[in-house]
């Protein structure tokens, strides 16, 4: 149900965003999606790709620090208040969302959004009780 | 001409260097038999204290530095037992220990009598209101000063540094008429009172003694302007005494040594031979009169040239050049000494830090002297959270910070970013310029 997440640490550096990504595209890895969280002197790259494993050893022979991290794909449904149903969801189980990104790509009628929850299979569990759909890792690596 | 003691400043050459020879041979002996150190030093190259009968003998002895400081710290280095010790100050070590130093009653006396010739150099008097924004604590600046104003019996203002707004109010409010301080700070204070609107030409400050970090010309002229003032430098290391140990006169062409109390030579840092009247090289003092911490040729690492030629003030100890370079990598910032090998101890010990790391020190207009800190991150140190990567970051500096005793920022920034060089990495990026000739 986990789906493997790159980290990436990049300085504010202009170039650094383009080293990473000419780097996963000479090895021919697909970027699914990706969101950046940045503060004044560096950045973190998190992304989604094809094949995290072969992108992983790429960007570390090109001297980033890469980090690997287990998130959840969740399907959300696209229309008024389907995203707000999920979050309240994990709020009255008292689970925090560390961070969340929306999917570049559709699962049918249906967003997907990316989310680094505490306690994440605790999360997997209340959400499929509810009904949500969470997809697996090579579901998302396949879209 | 001011003059604290003149009979003593204005001495007549010859018998200065009478003076000197007779001290020279009583503090050898003394040190010999009272510090463990020194009686080691001494055996080992056959030497023995009888041996040194004046001056000339001076270049047969052995070399003092940080290291027997630290070889025994905390108080080894110490002539007396303890019961005759009634002030210890300390400085930063090369290694987690720092350099303690330690006076007597009469050692103070010394000192402040040294201080009170420093500032009546510039013009101090009874009448005068000394503000000493000097640090007051381990530093010697604060107290240094502080001894020597009210010695001559100024009235003492013991603002201590930081919070400039404070310091101009003061100055406003209490008339001081006297500034003692970093030279850096004093370009602070000049910047806030512009920025507070205040005219300094109001003011009745009147002269500054600065010192404790190397300035330029530049910054003299600066400040001088910025404050309107007469702005002195002063030069002193803890280990020698403190502040006091040479000081500016009003003709500002170097700063006179104290030559009553301290030898001083130029050597070859390379091979440690004295080197001639006049030449540039490293700066050794031997101290002639102090009781609880007596120093024989005390490499300082501080790079200058000694001037004997006779000054206008008609003050006929030898002036020193301001300090020109280090013959080592200490930073001096805000007044704190900083050697790199502490930050690298203290990075050794945070695990997942990487041993690669670059000191970049700036000073920026309007502020005081800026230290980051480079740290290259690990995959142990990375987190895919923002809050996790500034938690580490604070948490590098506030380490950084205790054992370096002054606020600093840390950056991580990705591996193998930093440059390696052959052989000796660059781990320091000054850009303070502070050792120009401009």
């Amino acid at each position: 149900m986990k789906v493997s997440q790159l980290s990436v640490f990049i300085e504010n550096k202009s170039g650094r965003l383009a080293d990473v990504t000419r780097a996963l595209a000479d090895a021919n890895i697909n970027i699914r999606a990706l969101s950046i969280a940045d503060t004044i002197d560096y950045g973190l790259l998190r992304l989604i790709v094809n094949d995290p494993i072969n992108a992983k050893r790429v960007l570390a022979d090109a001297a980033f620090t890469v980090t690997l991290t287990e998130v959840i794909a969740v399907e959300v449904p696209d229309r008024p208040g389907g995203l707000a149903g999920i979050i309240d969801i994990l709020a009255q189980a008292g689970l925090n969302i560390e961070y969340m990104y929306a999917f570049v790509g559709k699962s049918g009628e249906n967003a997907i959004v990316i989310f680094r929850i505490e306690r994440v299979d605790e999360a997997i569990r209340i959400l499929q009780d509810k009904g949500v759909r969470i997809l697996t890792g090579d579901e998302v690596h396949s879209i | 001409m001011y003059y604290w003691n003149k009979e003593a400043e204005c001495m007549h050459k010859d018998e200065l260097r009478a003076l000197q020879s007779w001290r020279l041979v009583k503090i050898v002996r003394y040190a010999y038999h009272n510090v463990p150190c020194y009686k080691r030093k001494f055996d080992e190259i056959g030497l023995h204290p009888d041996d040194i009968r004046g001056i000339d003998d001076l270049p047969k002895i052995p070399f003092t530095t940080k290291l027997d400081f630290r070889d025994n710290y905390p108080f080894g280095m110490f002539a007396v037992p303890m019961d005759q010790v009634v002030r210890v100050h300390a400085s930063s070590g090369t290694t987690g220990k720092s350099t303690v130093v330690g006076y007597t009653r009469e050692d103070i006396a010394t000192w402040a009598e040294l201080m009170a010739r420093t500032l009546g150099a510039g013009g101090t008097t009874k009448g005068d209101v000394v503000q000493n924004a000097y640090g007051y604590g381990l530093f010697t600046g604060g107290l240094g000063a502080h001894y020597g104003a009210e010695k001559i019996g100024a009235s003492v203002v013991p603002i201590s540094g930081g919070n400039s707004k404070r310091q101009i109010q003061i100055m406003q409010d209490f008339g001081s008429t006297v500034l003692c301080c970093t030279p850096s700070y004093a370009i602070l204070l000049g910047e806030t009172a512009a920025e507070m609107g205040v005219d300094t030409s109001k003011l009745r400050l009147r002269v500054a003694f600065l010192g404790a970090e190397p300035w330029t010309t530049n910054m003299r002229r600066e400040i001088e302007e910025s404050l309107h003032v007469d702005a002195l430098d002063i030069y002193g290391l803890s280990e020698v005494i403190g502040p006091g140990v040479s000081y500016e006169c009003m003709e500002k062409a170097g700063l006179h040594i104290n030559e009553d109390h301290f030898i001083a030579e130029i050597i070859d840092p390379e091979t440690g031979e004295v080197l001639p009247p006049g030449s540039k090289g490293e700066l050794v003092f031997t101290t002639l009169t102090k009781q609880a911490l007596p120093l024989l040729r005390y490499r300082t690492r501080d790079i200058t040239f000694l001037d004997d030629s006779p000054c206008p003030c008609g003050r006929t100890f030898v002036r020193m050049h301001r300090v020109m370079g280090r013959t080592d990598d200490m930073l001096i910032i805000r007044g704190v000494n900083v050697f790199p090998s502490q930050i690298e101890q203290v990075l050794m010990e945070i695990k997942g830090t990487e041993p690669h790391y670059m000191i970049v020190v700036d000073r920026e207009p309007g502020a005081m002297d800026n230290l980051e800190v480079w740290v290259e991150v690990s995959p142990e140190l990375v987190s895919d959270e923002v809050r996790a990567l500034e938690e580490t970051e604070q948490m590098i500096a506030r380490e950084l910070q205790s054992a370096l005793g002054i606020s600093l920022k840390v950056k991580l920034v990705e591996p193998k970013t930093i440059a390696r060089s052959e052989g000796k990495a660059k781990r320091v990026v000054d850009r303070r310029d502070l050792y120009s000739e401009g």
